[in-house]
């Protein structure tokens, strides 16, 4: 029998990888990358407390976040893109070089 | 059979989401984490979610990542990820052990604090999250597509800039 708890448990656990990735890789696409995770986990929250409730705003709300990840990885990648064509690297620990 | 889809594909999410976050080529890290969205996707559909599903693999799957595979193909290989040893020393390796514990004990607190969660039908067709979506969540929704145009509009001006410098 698969309850709630089941689900809520594995979004914990993708939340905590995503969260892992975000410390340990120096790859600002892959830092990128573990964020997306961490939303994908909150989604899978939301939706389980749709079904739990019964009603479908957390489903409304995981679409909400979708748009927001797909905002946040525009804005992203087109820095990190710009990070490239200046330094040739996109090494988080060689964002030295800040204002221009 | 429920039981058997949740272990399966959620096991391949949790093994796919290792993979993102240990594999040395983002080609790979990338190609692990549409793995870890289709799996998730069907977990949304045996929840009762199938427009949150088919919306997670077009948008995510589809062209969220995609996007990703085109900025990691324009840096070609200076892309590429340094040794794990190298980047990441270990005496931090108490604090990220805390981070991460103190973030799943909260969790479990949380979620302990409910044991009896029955699952009740939720009728998640396009239908009626596109009827909630445009009467209770109106305000949001004009809200989410203005900050979507200004993504846009930023990213252009970003990319802009560089090229008349």
């Amino acid at each position: 029998m698969i309850t709630p708890l089941h689900y809520l448990g594995l979004a914990g656990i993708l939340f905590s990888i995503g969260l892992l990735g975000l410390i340990i890789r120096r790859n600002i696409l892959l830092v990128l990358l573990s964020v997306e995770l961490m939303l994908n986990a909150a989604n899978l929250v939301f939706v389980t407390g749709a079904h739990i409730h019964g009603q479908v705003n957390g489903q409304v709300l995981a679409f909400f976040v979708m748009v927001i990840s797909a905002a946040e990885v525009t804005i992203g990648l087109a820095l990190t893109v710009l990070l490239f064509r200046k330094q040739d690297s996109v090494d988080t620990n060689e964002i030295r070089c800040l204002k221009g | 059979m429920d039981a058997f889809i949740f272990y399966f594909f959620g096991g391949l999410a949790a093994v796919s989401a290792l993979a993102v976050i240990l594999l040395r080529q983002p080609v790979r890290a990338l190609l692990s984490l549409i793995v870890t969205m289709i799996s998730l996707s069907v977990l949304y559909l045996s929840l009762g979610a199938p427009f949150v599903a088919m919306v997670n693999l077009i948008v995510y799957a589809g062209a969220v990542l995609v996007l990703f595979l085109f900025a990691i193909m324009l840096q070609g290989i200076g892309a590429r990820e340094i040794d794990l040893g190298k980047r990441f020393h270990p005496a931090f390796i108490p604090g990220v052990i805390l981070t991460i514990s103190f973030f799943d004990f909260g969790f479990l607190k949380l979620i302990r604090r409910f044991p009896e969660l029955h699952f009740q039908d939720v009728a998640g067709s396009a239908r009626q999250v596109g009827k909630t979506l445009f009467t209770q969540y109106l305000l949001p929704f004009e809200l989410v597509s203005i900050l979507l145009i200004l993504a846009i509009l930023a990213a252009v001006a970003l990319a802009k800039r560089e090229d008349s410098a």
